[in-house]
């Protein structure tokens, strides 16, 4: 019993109750299943919020640690353990902080088969719960791959017309990058005879070479999942074709398991690697923020659109973390958490409309502020938060990016040019176009849609789905201080740890 | 001390309040909104008076400026502080903005129809077209009238925010919310495409120049390790940054750091060749070409590059550095080529768009050969001309929809000069005030305040021996006086040229009153900073402005006084009054816009003026179409569909044949005979139940993958062993 009241393991576990509690329900009993559903996810934030309380925000190391042995075959050394640091805190918050809201979004739109809908959903929470707090490299492949499956029948199920095509891309492409994690994880554990992360990371002794193509192999599977350029075409056809509370996942947490993959393993296990690999992955990370930026900005379906912009919105991230000091990997931390709620606003707002509408077509709206005014400023605010106004969240960790990756500029650090930081800041500017391209086309000009003259304005419902995004996009850009405190001290720790040729320490 | 840190940390937030307020609860109610709003701009105004008095009040305050900051967030080892300053250049910048803020909001009542009837047409984003009345039409009340006040309210937190800041950061937080609000405004009657297209453009040109002041704040963070003015400008910081190396040969860090910074103001300011925005803006309504283009936001991108200044002059030792030259020269070429395309503009609001620009670049031209107190005090005069003329020409274009109105032909544009003529009887004070601003936007002699300033500015090129930028700012000025002397001509004086000028109006006393008390400043605030040399009344009044000023800047900064003389003197009298004077007698006459005497003079020049050197169309040409064409047909149609899912989609058809391959002669007789049918039964069983859902062969890809996994795990097994 002992085991199971771990704050981890109940904030990990708890998705499981509702699932079996959706279990014993059928699928008519649609309100039941909602309400399970919400309650579950609601209750697991709870939790989520009880661990934050207790979290010490000081301590650079794993908190709440749980460690257990649980495979231990022929020199196989597995266990199952959990832990939280300041790099993954947030990404747990914001897991259980999306999820009931992605829930709450779906009472209308998802009609069907609701309590598969809402079983799935909860299974997939437990999956990226457990993502971010495995500590062990076995434990964590389980968690990862297990992610997949409900997620795959979310978009399969319940997705627009092309739904299979995008699933099954979604599955495969992030299933090939997996298989050379694996690969990785299976070489790394039998050789150092741990697949311990702490352990592992003590350890050390791995030559540089060596090093060099493990971080490729589980680069890899992050990569995809980022998705970083060229691996991203999986993303905006999983995006259009998912539901609407599938999309905030998908963009909202699902994604950051790739850049969470990063900090949490690439860096501390192949620090050589990483130095040598930086620059590499810095000129991914502009490609991606460039690129993501002008082909968002040819879109006609403002999904799609939102969709390739986290492409670029990503690469900032990316950028960040490689720019291996605090103020990129704080940034880049930071970065994740605004993404994802940027855009799981977006696309929570994308969905309003497409149930009025049954379109995003940008060619079917125009001048709708003047029909659903509240539903005009809402969608600006989150715009501007998403293309990186000063005073809302996303300026705070673009700025914090850049500053990285000037730093990681200079003769000697690790990028060595600040040509990196030039071309992404370049990208901030493509975000105005692209974003007020899309809110020009929607909001203003003259109404030219017979049907759109009489869509009602937002409910209360969907102001409650919607404004405790709005909150944090304000607080974090307001006071981002709180967050940058529970992030700090791990990825100071964590710098640390790296063989930076020259530290990028502020004169 | 302490109230004042705290009124200083205050004075942003009443407007901002203001705008919370409207949105929240009174946006149906006009009349609390508009209180609501001017009351939060009175109360930022109050603030502002109290802290300018105690800074004139108070002993060594140039020494010791007030403000104090607290930790916004810890980044790195270093924690990153935000607060306040008030030192004398924000003094004096809060002294002008408050005042100008709380006219135009002023106006603002009197500009959209407060107390007249709903319009019988009128629609959101839309301008008022009129109602009916005891068989008349009058003006009506502006449609979406509250909001305009939340707006302007949110604005003006943005303008007060950059000028209390202590730090780059907070001041690009406010300069980043005005260019939104400038957005928001610019496009205020979005249903109009030409408003529109105008806030996007205002938007993306500034944008362009705020990611170069981005990149610059992060360099300078960098080099630095603070953002903080008080801390940068430093003996010990300025000399460091003067002379570490940038990543440009022959460029220090501080000159790299400014040329970046300057950039966001070339966007900000409308300097060239980021000019192309400020014209179009005047789709807004008037009172937000004031403010946002002429009195605040413009000045905002002025008075930031004049705060970098010892930054700008770092390593100089009295001497041009590279980051001055390229401001002066930047400044010199604004200043001519606007004011050129000003004089063939019809637009009442136009040719003060096109005079802004021209202004503006004066102000960054005196910054570039350090002429730093002529800078700023430019900077001062303008802000109060500016928005008086643009005030005024908006209480013109008021009076002219009264006539149009009256007459009811709408095909009569109320903005072309043109079509007015004789207005000086029908808008008696609007026009004593516009004059004032014309004559000291002209630099009229001694009594106006644009006079004091420009010349300070032409007497420094001088004396400093820039002739290049002197004879340019020279010539600029004359064409200065020109255009303005065509446009008071065209608009009040001579007879009426249509019925619509005829039945012109003068306007409600909430818009003359601003306009009076602008005039007050538009003259009297010259007589602050009359030079000690000046011959005949210098030493009368102190030359309190230079001294004030002067001291805000940090010891290490020398100033030569220059001396006085005659040349800048006599050359800026005589393109004053002969500017003044030529303007009057080659428009005197003029009949229509095709008979126009500068047209027939100059012939195709004037065509390239009047199209504004087609910079509007070489940008569409070389920058937004291609754009458009490149990430549409290049990057989306070409790289992303066709290369990189083409790839994949022939990876998909191998892996498939190769699925195909490995299931007949490797699953089959392999697993099946080997292993028994057990697993396969299985997995049949289950790929069955996935099929019932889906169409592809998801299932056979995992087994191939897993295998595949296993079979490279067992190599690698084997070689540990």
């Amino acid at each position: 019993m002992d085991f199971i009241l771990e704050p981890l393991n109940l904030v990990t576990f708890f998705p499981l109750v509702g699932v079996l509690l959706l279990l014993l329900l059928k699928n008519e009993q649609k309100k039941i299943a909602r309400w399970v559903a919400l309650v579950t996810a609601l209750v697991t934030f709870g939790i989520s919020l009880w661990v934050l309380s207790m979290f010490d925000a000081s301590n650079p190391g794993l908190q709440f640690m749980i460690e257990e042995d649980w495979i231990q075959v022929a020199g196989w050394k597995i266990k199952y353990a959990l832990g939280m640091d300041g790099i993954s805190i947030l990404l747990v918050l914001l897991t259980t902080f999306l999820t009931p809201i992605a829930i709450l979004s779906t009472w209308k739109a998802i009609d069907e088969k609701v309590r598969d809908f809402q079983l799935f959903f909860l299974l997939l929470e437990m999956g990226m719960l457990g993502v971010f707090l495995a500590q062990d490299l076995f434990l964590f492949y389980v968690f990862w791959e297990f992610t997949l499956v409900p997620m795959y029948f979310l978009i399969g199920i319940w997705g627009g017309e092309k739904r299979m095509y995008a699933a099954i891309k979604f599955f495969l492409y992030t299933m090939a990058g997996s298989i050379l994690m694996l690969l990785a994880i299976l070489w790394l554990g039998i050789r150092q005879g741990t697949f311990f992360l702490p352990e592992l990371i003590a350890k050390g002794g791995i030559p540089a070479d060596v090093q060099f193509w493990l971080f490729l192999a589980f680069a890899a599977a992050f990569a995809i999942k980022v998705p970083m350029w060229p691996l991203h075409s999986w993303l905006p056809d999983a995006h259009v074709q998912a539901p609407t509370a599938g999309s905030v996942i998908l963009a909202g947490v699902l994604l950051k398991m790739g850049t969470y993959g990063f900090v949490r393993f690439n860096l501390p296990l192949f620090p050589e690697a990483a130095v040598q690999l930086a620059p590499t992955m810095a000129l991914l990370a502009v490609i991606g923020i460039l690129y993501g930026a002008a082909v968002s900005y040819s879109q006609t379906d403002v999904k799609k659109l939102v969709a390739y912009s986290s492409v670029s919105h990503l690469g900032f991230v990316i950028l960040g973390i490689f720019a291996l000091n605090e103020q990129g990997i704080a940034g880049g931390i930071l970065q994740m958490v605004n993404h994802g709620i940027s855009t799981g606003a977006l696309f929570l707002l994308i969905g309003f409309i497409y149930e009025r509408r049954h379109t995003r077509d940008f060619d079917q709206f125009g001048g709708l502020w003047k029909v659903v005014p509240v539903y005009a400023v809402i969608t600006l605010i989150v715009s501007l938060s998403s293309m990186g106004l000063p005073g809302l969240n996303g300026f705070v960790g673009e700025f914090a990016i850049l500053l990285g990756a000037w730093g990681a500029g200079t003769a000697g650090g690790p990028l060595g040019t600040p040509l990196f930081a030039a071309f992404a800041a370049a990208g901030v500017i493509l975000a105005a176009v692209y974003i007020l391209f899309m809110f020009q086309k929607m909001f203003l000009g003259p109404i030219t849609v017979e049907e759109n003259k009489n869509i009602k304005d937002l409910n209360w419902r969907e102001l409650l789905v919607i404004v405790p995004l709005l909150v944090f996009i304000f607080w974090i850009g307001l006071y981002p201080k709180p967050f940058f405190d529970l992030i700090g001290p791990s990825v100071s720790h964590l710098v640390e740890m790296l063989p930076t040729a020259v530290s990028t320490v502020l004169h | 001390m302490e109230l004042t840190n705290l009124i200083i940390w205050l004075i942003p937030l009443p407007p901002l309040l203001a705008f919370f307020f409207i949105v929240l609860f009174t946006n149906k109610n006009n009349k609390l909104s508009h209180s609501i709003a001017v009351g939060g701009a009175g109360l930022s105004f109050l603030g502002a008076m109290y802290v300018f008095y105690q800074a004139l009040t108070t002993n060594h305050f140039a020494e010791h400026p007030f403000g104090n900051a607290i930790t916004w967030l810890n980044l790195g080892d270093k924690p990153f502080e935000i607060g306040v300053m008030i030192d004398p250049l924000s003094a004096i910048v809060l002294f002008f903005v408050a005042i100008t803020v709380l006219m135009i909001f002023i106006y603002s009542i009197g500009y959209h129809n407060y107390g007249q009837p709903k319009g019988d047409h009128d629609k959101k984003g839309f301008p008022p077209h009129g109602a009916a009345q005891d068989g008349h039409t009058v003006l009506s009340i502006e449609p979406m009238y509250a909001r305009f006040f939340a707006f302007i309210g949110l604005f003006a937190f943005g303008m007060f925010t950059l000028v209390v800041s202590d730090n780059l950061l907070t001041l690009f937080v406010g300069w980043e919310i005005m260019g939104l609000c400038s957005y928001l405004l610019i496009g205020f009657w979005f249903g109009k495409d030409s408003a529109k297209n105008a806030a996007k453009k205002a938007f993306m040109t500034t944008r362009v120049g705020d990611v170069f002041m981005l990149l610059g704040i992060s360099y300078l963070f960098t080099e630095a390790g603070t953002l903080s003015f008080k801390a940068i400008f430093t003996e010990e910081m300025i000399s460091h940054l003067a002379h570490a190396d940038s990543y440009i040969p022959g460029l220090s860090v501080a000159g790299l750091a400014g040329i970046l910074l300057f950039i966001g103001t070339v966007g900000k300011s409308a300097q060239f060749p980021l000019h192309v925005w400020l014209p179009d803006a005047m789709e807004g309504p008037t009172p937000v070409s004031a403010m946002i283009h002429a009195a605040t936001m413009v000045s905002a991108g002025v008075y930031m590059v004049i705060r970098m200044f010892p930054l700008l002059q770092a390593g100089g030792h009295g001497e041009l550095t590279t980051a001055m030259t390229v401001l002066a020269v930047i400044g010199s070429i604004t200043a001519l080529f606007a004011a050129t395309i000003a004089v063939a503009q019809n637009d009442v609001k136009r040719v003060l768009a096109y005079s802004t620009i021209s202004q503006l670049g004066f102000m960054v031209a005196a910054l570039g050969i350090g002429a730093y107190v002529a800078a700023v005090f430019h900077l001062v005069t303008h802000a109060f001309f500016k928005a008086l003329l643009f005030l005024g020409s908006g209480s013109v274009i008021h009076g002219m929809e009264h006539g149009v109105l009256h007459t009811g032909n709408h095909k009569v544009d109320p903005q072309d000069m043109y079509n007015m003529g004789g207005l000086s009887k029908k808008m008696p004070k609007t026009f004593w005030t516009f004059l004032i601003g014309g004559f000291a936007l002209s630099g009229f002699p001694l009594i106006t305040a644009g006079f004091w300033s420009k010349d300070e500015i032409l007497a420094d090129a001088f004396a400093n021996g820039h002739m290049g930028v002197f004879w340019t700012l020279a010539i600029a000025a004359f064409l200065t006086a020109f255009y303005t002397m065509r446009q008071i001509t065209l608009t009040f004086l001579g007879k009426a040229r249509t019925k619509e000028a005829e039945h012109a109006h003068e306007t409600p006393a909430t818009m003359t009153t601003p306009l009076i008390v602008l005039a007050i400043f538009a003259i009297g605030f010259g007589w602050v900073g009359v030079p000690e040399h000046f011959p005949g009344i210098g030493g009368i009044l102190p030359n309190w402005f230079h001294d004030f000023i002067a001291h805000g800047l940090p010891s290490f900064i020398h100033f030569e006084t220059i001396h006085f003389s005659w040349t800048p003197l006599i050359t800026s009298l005589v393109v004053a009054l002969g500017g003044l004077l030529t303007g009057w007698l080659v428009y005197r006459n003029a009949t229509t816009a095709e008979n126009d005497p500068i047209k027939k003079l100059l012939g195709p020049v004037h065509t390239l003026l009047k199209n504004k050197y087609y910079f509007d169309e070489l940008y569409d040409k070389v920058l937004v179409k291609p754009l458009a064409v490149f990430s549409e047909k290049v990057v989306y149609e070409f790289m992303d569909r066709k290369v990189i899912d083409g790839f994949l989609h022939k990876v998909a058809e191998l892996t498939f044949s190769l699925g195909t391959i490995f299931r007949e002669k490797f699953d089959l007789p392999v697993i099946n005979e080997f292993f028994g049918d057990g697993t396969a039964a299985m997995t049949q069983w289950f790929g069955e139940k996935i099929r019932k859902i889906q169409s592809g062969n998801i299932q056979q890809y995992m087994i191939i993958a897993v295998l595949g996994a296993f079979v490279a795990l067992f190599a690698f097994w084997m070689t540990l062993n």
